[in-house]
């Protein structure tokens, strides 16, 4: 049965990527799917297209809720304002379920069209496992292939004139005896590390750094789908630069300079030391609101990464987040640098919206 | 598809039951229908068939993929229409088909009962179609694109209705056009001073002549049914104008599902709590019927559910009619204990809330019924947006609060209330909206979108008056900009401080 809704759909699809209508496009934006995943909420992008109502600015009008918490505890969960669409579908009834990690990155994989990432270390990365594939005429008991010892014993007797058809007993002997055994497999395996790199300068801010979390978020999400194993290392940087754990990368507000060179050293180093090329993929990102202290640092920078990193990595990705100082110049000499090399991956992120576009730009390509 | 055997002698019990608790409804037919359908027909607002348009698309694709994710499923739905339809999904588990049979009866009983659903159209299900049709048919003549253009301008406007009257307008009001004053009439002339006394004269006399001022205003009086005011003056095609009263008629038609939402749902989960557990439920379904109705009820702490503030509401309105805790000896007696256990017997219940299901909507249902204990009972808070720590905080649990923001966010369905004022404004036959300012920002910019589609129907420029940041505003958009002029508003800065309160 065709429903009629496939008209509808195909129209709205077609507005959607701009086919028809591109002037409505000012009024698509990614609403986003709610799910939930252990006590966080986590969203996932859906176009939608809004029309525009009278209505009340947002946030500005609070709610009524229900539950434990005193005078100015944070509501849990994501309030709605107003009322809510009470209307359209009488009787529906919602239900929000968790969704497991695995599930997620499906849904992004697939709201995003992200191709699956064809892992480097195929080639090299190799482990032997063993398989019960095989049979063989030694072995215990234990592992006898009924089936087939059968087989043969009936061949055996058939052969031999020996079988009788009205009194069809088979026997075997000793010579029919088949058992199960191991065969060596070789498994392709590869593993991943990513080495997450921020700037934590006076001049990324509070939103700056959520921009980076949901980013990261993701990210990890997509990542960890497609390996096995996989590592993170997270690096924060001003001036210098520093390792640390996953809460420390989120949490630090530094202040002063930046030296993007110190967290592209020690970037190299742990590389170098740790994840030797034959067996990892790496992926360093970078995130940045681009203002490096000096066109020197910069030039290093970028030597560092031409002569050095990328023979390394799968790819490198520089995210840039615009700050309310404005967007540095680093990006636009990554430009010009890497413009044409494919493992270089620039993106501009200025806002919470941007971060799908962001992350399809650096997974994009499959690498 | 037609329900199976097994099912339909389920209905019929349940039906018998319903019935027997005073339930009243029209014929109920249930159709069985898989995901695919149930999303198509939730997508269509509940009809198997609609005018074509994408916004129907993009919630078919909203709610196939939250079903294919896992992340929602609609279980049931019910229309309010002679006879009443409502569809079962198939992969339901029988428990689940039961509940929802049971709820159903709850909500045909309310869609025939309420009076608010009395001006409904009960054949919905034809007329729905026969918008689809001639939307068709216009899209086939004139072309898909300008139709569509023009629906979309229609429903950005579709929330500009007078919801809170009882009954859909259907043409113009007849103006006072009387300019003399009628007079009783006198067979004797002595008697005239008595029959038509002077005084009486006179003031009917000023009526008259204020009536006569009013109407040289055009509207004679606000107009809060915007689309109406439109139809009836804007120039426009006549097509257009089909148009736009098809999207009115559908708009009032789902005006009273908004309206009377926590009423509705309150009410269907209160039948289907006492069918299920007093009458049809078996001993081995009883786990699944609690989780089943714990998931109906459920509360999070952000967002208040409908379903289950109405039925603990009905279940406290009968508690406390069959007891008699009303009228004054109750309210003026001040011993905590005494009130407590306060218990006259009176079994009053059932009555009162059946009346109460036909006389109330949410806005005065909530006014006449939510009491203080019943907040505290449910733990109910307000909450606001900290701008400062960047969260939603519980603000108060103070009674008064919460029924105030109860109130505002039910009036007019949480929509600005948004009225014509002056439809030859400046005496350049531009239009002049007001919106009735209770203390919170229209959002700019949806603002703006929507006064330019105003404009394009009015085909003059279009103005607003309302309130931004504490300072009175009329903005005008003349075709190709924007632009916006303070004025005085007396009550700006009192409202806004009436709302300081509350974190803004």
């Amino acid at each position: 049965m065709i429903l009629n809704i496939k008209q509808d759909h195909n129209r709205f699809r077609d507005i959607v990527k701009g086919k028809i209508r591109s002037n409505f496009k000012k009024f698509i934006s990614n609403s986003d799917m709610i799910g939930k995943r252990e006590k966080e909420f986590v969203t996932i992008p859906m176009p939608q297209i809004e029309i525009p109502h009278f209505q009340y600015g947002p946030k500005s009008s609070g709610g009524v809720g229900q539950g434990e918490g005193d005078q100015g505890s944070p509501v849990q969960g994501e309030p709605q304002d107003g009322a809510g669409q009470a209307g359209n579908a009488p009787g529906e009834h919602m239900l929000e379920v968790e969704l497991a990690f695995e599930e997620l990155a499906e849904i992004l994989g697939q709201e995003l069209q992200l191709p699956r990432i064809e892992p480097r270390g195929s080639k090299q990365i190799r482990a032997l496992k063993t398989k019960y594939t095989g049979l063989h005429n030694v072995g215990p008991d234990s592992l006898r292939h009924f089936k087939t010892t059968y087989k043969e014993a009936l061949k055996r007797q058939i052969s031999s004139g020996t079988y009788n058809p009205d009194d069809p007993r088979v026997i075997p002997v000793r010579k029919d005896m088949r058992y199960r055994s191991y065969k060596y497999a070789e498994k392709p395996e590869s593993n991943a590390v990513i080495m997450y790199m921020m700037d934590v300068s006076g001049s990324m801010g509070d939103e700056q750094k959520e921009i980076v979390r949901l980013e990261t978020f993701w990210i990890h999400t997509w990542l960890k789908s497609q390996y096995k194993e996989i590592e993170t290392r997270f690096i924060i940087h001003d001036a210098a630069a520093r390792e640390v754990d996953e809460e420390t990368f989120f949490r630090t507000r530094e202040s002063g300079g930046t030296l993007i060179s110190s967290a592209y050293n020690l970037a190299q180093k742990i590389i170098d030391e740790d994840y030797p090329i034959s067996e990892w993929n790496i992926y360093p990102f970078h995130f940045s609101d681009g203002d490096n202290w000096s066109g020197e640092d910069t030039r290093y920078c970028l030597e560092l990464l031409k002569e050095r990193m990328l023979p390394l990595v799968n790819m490198f990705c520089y995210g840039q987040v615009e700050s309310k100082y404005g967007s540095g110049q680093f990006i636009k000499d990554l430009e010009k640098d890497f413009n044409q090399d494919e493992r270089v991956i620039l993106s501009r992120i200025d806002s919470r919206d941007a971060i799908y576009q962001s992350i399809k730009d650096f997974l994009g390509k499959g690498k | 598809m037609n329900i199976s055997p097994e099912l339909a002698k389920i209905q019929q019990g349940i039906e018998k039951h319903a019935k027997d608790y005073g339930l009243d409804f029209y014929e109920t037919i249930f159709e069985m229908v898989d995901y695919d359908q149930m999303n198509e027909i939730a997508a269509y607002g509940g009809f198997p068939t609609r005018y074509p348009h994408w916004r129907f698309g993009m919630e078919y694709e909203r709610l196939a993929k939250s079903y294919a994710y896992g992340l929602s499923k609609i279980y049931e739905m019910v229309i309010n229409n002679n006879p009443c339809y409502a569809y079962l999904l198939e992969s339901n588990e029988l428990v689940d088909q039961k509940i929802v049979m049971a709820h159903v009866y709850g909500h045909c009983d309310f869609f025939k009962n309420n009076q608010f659903f009395s001006h409904t159209n009960r054949k919905m299900m034809d007329e729905m179609a026969n918008h689809a049709s001639r939307v068709r048919r216009y899209i086939d003549r004139f072309g898909q694109d300008v139709v569509e253009e023009f629906i979309d301008r229609c429903l950005s406007l579709e929330n500009l209705i007078d919801r809170h009257s009882t009954a859909i307008k259907r043409r113009r009001d007849s103006l006072a056009d009387e300019t003399q004053l009628r007079l009783l009439k006198t067979e004797r002339g002595y008697m005239d001073s008595f029959i038509n006394p002077k005084d009486f004269v006179d003031e009917q006399q000023k009526k008259l002549d204020l009536d006569k001022t009013k109407s040289q205003k055009f509207p004679n009086e606000p107009e809060l049914d915007v689309l109406w005011f439109l139809m009836e003056f804007a120039p426009l095609n006549a097509w257009q104008r089909d148009v736009l009263g098809i999207i009115r008629e559908e708009a009032y038609y789902y005006s009273p599902q908004g309206m009377t939402k926590i009423m509705n749902e309150g009410w269907a989960s209160y039948w289907h709590s006492k069918l299920m557990t007093e009458k049809i439920l078996k001993d081995s379904e009883v786990v699944d019927y609690a989780d089943h109705h714990s998931g109906t009820v459920a509360t999070q702490p952000g967002k208040l559910n409908p379903y289950k503030l109405g039925i603990e509401l009905f279940k406290d309105i009968e508690d406390r009619w069959n007891k008699g805790k009303f009228g004054k000896e109750y309210d003026d007696c001040t011993d905590y204990r005494e009130k407590k256990n306060w218990n006259k017997n009176v079994g009053l219940g059932r009555q009162k809330i059946f009346e109460v299901r036909r006389n109330y909507n949410d806005v005065t249902f909530i006014d006449a019924f939510l009491t203080e204990d019943f907040c505290i009972e449910n733990k109910m808070f307000v909450y606001v947006f900290n701008r400062r720590t960047g969260q939603y905080e519980v603000n108060t649990r103070a009674f008064p609060e919460i029924k105030q923001k109860l109130l505002f966010q039910l009036t007019n369905w949480g929509q600005p209330i948004i009225k014509v004022v002056d439809g030859n404004y400046e005496n350049r036959g531009e239009l002049l909206l007001e919106h009735l300012y209770e203390g919170v920002d229209l959002q700019p910019n949806y603002m703006s979108e929507t006064m330019k589609n105003v404009s394009v129907l009015w085909g003059r420029p279009v103005a607003l008056k309302t309130v931004m940041e504490g300072q009175g505003k009329i903005y005008r958009w003349d075709g190709t900009e924007m632009k916006e002029q303070n004025y005085d508003a007396p009550n700006a800065q009192q409202v806004v401080s009436a709302f300081a309160t509350e974190g803004k």
